[in-house]
């Protein structure tokens, strides 16, 4: 590596782990005040940091990209080496951004969407030990460092979902997202092992040039097989089938986490690991196609499942899941940019919808339950405009952001000559516009019509004790202080009041950004020139042509078509099939949920089985219990603990101890506390002695 | 000049005095004298020995274990002090606290 200078860029991660020492060791004794102001400082000026970073970054010239700081040498082993150290390229610069920014923005508001719960330190220690996981794994320069971040936030996720823990659902959700997880790594940790075997390095730019050394497999070879079990790592992180389980539950922890890990970060960590990757996935083309048939199939899976669900954290749950696999379609078919920049303007407007949900749910005192939603968009004017913004972005209405990244994807998907398909492009489009109705139908039931109360809204003020429990998901209490937005005067009827500024702040800058970051990609087609695609070209050699050089890794054929003009129009009239599909969600929501209230119940009995198969998610949940969990708990109690623990373990421990016990219930009489037996034992032990010399001296 | 054997066969016949009575005896003073009557068993061979092979380390080692003796005599009776004081009785038989 040539010289170049040094950022410090240890600095940026560490920053949140401070805060997060200072309030997990000491917070509990803080005012919550000072406590607040700890947990947003040392983000804020992680965020500051990275700013100053991205902007020396740019000063750099080519040659000196990727930017690598090795700190000290981590692990050394007989010849394998692992340093301390970070890698800065436009990649990572990029998700440096998203992580610090939309988690600053996440810290504010959390810092008034939490200030009636209890446990707010530990809470925001957490939140910045989540900070820090997530920015170790983004700047991360080898496979094993982003491994540590990898396992850090996978915790960071445990403990900030099962934060409510004496519910006992709240505890479940945030095992079961640890435990899906661990199945997920366990396919990294195996793809990382045949990386060290074949390559001996785990650092990116030695594998990479490794990698590039090697021929394309068009077989399934050890690529394959590596690139493989990468990506079931990343399913597992990034909430793909057959792992996705595990982030609809995940709902269960504070709308803020939701937010910040369950739909902006940390779940985007998958995407980010299969896109750094991208010289790996390139050698392997077969591993390639099944990232793109995963995410197409994700995408419109969850999507479907969107559909019906009647919990408005759970919808936005089904629709991250859904455009995840957007995502890694995009990644799929070999347009690794344009997955980052869905990836970059999701986390704006999905962030910005869990706010905005967050806000509204806070605002309801705790309802979650869409159907006892409606009306509101006079009561919480400020709410509804930005979770208007984040709608219209995300069902992919020009010009918000989620138009361009998505239809950058749809595009990508059709025209890439290798690894597209118009299979794909399909797929997407169905999954566009079922996104489009499912977030009207949202939008709808939320701001629109009537306001339907709770049915047991008669009950109310005396405590909320009735409602179902899952509706009281963001305000079950850990002290047993129930906050006054769950129980008290704004728990029921007209007491609808809108968020203090300290949430709504944030909720107007994503909502500006979700508006506006689309204008990083405009695609060549509509008049732009998709500067976010040029600024990422030399990390994704094969995506952009501009990049092309001698020496890339390159598997795909040039995609110049003969005829650009053409190519051209083709792309505008997919773009207008994009837009056509979204309105028309629009107008299906709009006719189903404004005009003839009365038809989805209606449908839904016409067509019971597949309403009810959508409600239940495909029994997914069942059918793992089924064929997964319960095998393993019932094994687990037979075998492991009645069989191995209690018959081997216990009986080997047991018996040591009775064994014991017998031979000193004999030993013990020689121990009569009479001084003259004592006396006498030492006599006979003398005695012995001394015939025992006599006796060796007569032998001589 | 008393030949050797006579001192030894006095530190033996001695030595076992002092062992049976600190079998036999109950009353700890004398339990304690018997001790005492068996160092000096030892302390007549050592200079015994020292005296017939003409070497001083034996005497060395006589002053030694006086001066042990003294200070066991006197951790010893203040102990004994000790133990009258709180079971008003100085026979071993009755102090057998330690018993499980």
């Amino acid at each position: 590596m040539n010289p170049s200078p040094n950022f410090n860029l240890w600095l940026i991660p560490v920053l949140p782990l401070i805060g997060s020492a200072i309030n997990g060791l000491v917070g509990k004794r803080f005012p919550r005040r000072l406590v607040a102001t700890i947990a947003l400082a040392f983000p804020g000026a992680a965020f500051a940091y990275a700013l100053w970073v991205v902007s020396q970054f740019a000063s750099l010239a080519q040659a000196q990209i990727p930017h690598i700081e090795r700190l000290f040498p981590w692990i050394e082993a007989n010849g394998f080496r692992v340093d301390y150290g970070f890698y800065l390229d436009q990649l990572s610069v990029t998700m440096l951004l998203v992580v610090t920014g939309i988690g600053f923005l996440i810290h504010i508001y959390a810092v008034g969407y939490m200030a009636e719960e209890g446990g707010y330190y530990r809470f925001f220690s957490y939140l910045n030990l989540f900070m820090f996981f997530m920015l170790t794994l983004i700047l991360a320069h080898s496979y094993l460092l982003m491994f540590v971040g990898w396992e850090g936030v996978g915790l960071a996720s445990y403990l900030l979902i099962g934060f409510f823990f004496l519910k006992q659902s709240a505890a479940q959700a945030g095992k079961k997202a640890f435990i899906t997880n661990r199945v997920g790594d366990f396919g990294f940790l195996i793809g990382m092992f045949l990386l060290i075997k074949h390559f001996g390095t785990l650092d990116y730019d030695k594998v990479f040039s490794a990698v590039a050394q090697l021929p394309v497999e068009t077989s399934v070879g050890f690529l394959t097989a590596t690139a493989l079990l990468m990506m079931f790592g990343a399913a597992g992180k990034s909430a793909q089938i057959p792992l996705y389980v595990w982030l609809p539950d995940a709902m269960e922890g504070p709308t803020p986490v939701s937010a910040l890990i369950h739909a902006a970060t940390m779940v985007t960590a998958g995407v980010y690991m299969v896109a750094r990757s991208n010289a790996l996935f390139l050698h392997a083309p077969i591993a390639l196609r099944v990232v793109a048939i995963i995410g197409a199939l994700t995408a419109i899976f969850a999507a479907s499942i969107g559909l019906v669900q009647n919990d408005i954290k759970r919808v936005l749950a089904y629709s991250t899941v859904s455009q995840l696999g957007y995502m890694f379609m995009a990644l799929g078919v070999a347009a690794f940019s344009a997955g980052i920049f869905h990836l970059v303007t999701h986390a704006f407007f999905k962030a910005l919808l869990f706010l905005a949900a967050g806000s509204v749910i806070h605002g309801l005192g705790g309802e979650q339950d869409m159907r006892h939603m409606g009306g509101l968009r006079k009561l919480i004017p400020w709410t509804f405009w930005t979770m208007t913004v984040a709608t219209f972005a995300i069902a992919g209405f020009p010009p918000l952001s989620g138009f361009f990244s998505k239809d950058e994807i749809l595009w990508k998907a059709f025209s890439d000559r290798t690894h597209g398909s118009w299979v794909f492009w399909l797929i997407g489009w169905i999954t566009a516009g079922m996104t489009s109705f499912y977030m009207f139908r949202l939008w709808f039931m939320t701001f629109f019509g009537e306001r339907r109360a709770p049915v047991h809204e008669e009950h109310e003020p005396a405590g909320g004790a009735h409602l179902p429990s899952s509706a009281r998901a963001d305000h079950g209490h850990q002290s047993g202080v129930q906050s006054a937005h769950g129980h008290g005067d704004h728990g029921h009827g007209g007491g609808v009041h809108e968020s203090p500024w300290i949430m709504l702040g944030p909720l107007v800058v994503l909502a500006i950004g979700a508006a506006l970051v689309g204008f990083l990609g405009v695609p060549e087609a509509l008049g732009g020139s998709n500067r976010f695609d040029q600024f990422m070209a030399p990390v994704f050699h094969s995506s952009s042509e501009p990049a092309r050089s001698a020496e890339n890794f390159a598997a795909t054929e040039p995609q110049k078509s003969e005829n650009p003009e053409e190519e051209k129009s083709l792309e505008l009239e997919l773009a207008a099939a994009s837009v056509a599909i979204a309105l028309s969600g629009f107008g299906l929501a709009y006719f189903f949920y404004v005009r003839r209230p009365e038809l989805p119940d209606r449908i839904a009995n016409n067509v019971r089985g597949v309403y009810r198969t959508l409600l239940n998610k495909y029994w997914v949940d069942e059918a793992y219990y089924a064929t997964v969990i319960n095998p393993i708990v019932d094994g687990s109690r037979s075998v492991l603990w009645r069989g191995i623990d209690v018959g081997v373990i216990d009986a080997i421990v047991n018996g040591v101890g009775t064994t014991s016990k017998g031979l000193s219930g004999v030993t013990r009489r020689m121990q009569s506390g009479s001084i003259r037996s004592y006396a006498g034992w030492v006599a006979i032990g003398a005695a012995c002695v001394v015939g025992f010399m006599i006796w060796m001296g007569l032998r001589i | 000049m008393i030949p050797l054997s006579w001192y030894l066969i006095l530190g033996a016949i001695l030595f076992a005095i002092g062992v049976a009575s600190f079998l036999v005896k109950r009353n700890i003073i004398t339990i304690f004298m018997s001790i005492e009557l068996m160092l000096n068993a030892v302390n007549l061979t050592f200079v015994a020995f020292a005296a017939q092979w003409h070497q001083v380390s034996g005497q060395v080692f006589v002053f030694f274990v006086m001066v042990v003796a003294a200070a066991e005599a006197a951790v010893g009776l203040a102990i004994i002090l000790a133990v009258f004081r709180s079971r008003e009785t100085l026979n071993v038989d009755q102090v057998n606290l330690l018993k499980l």
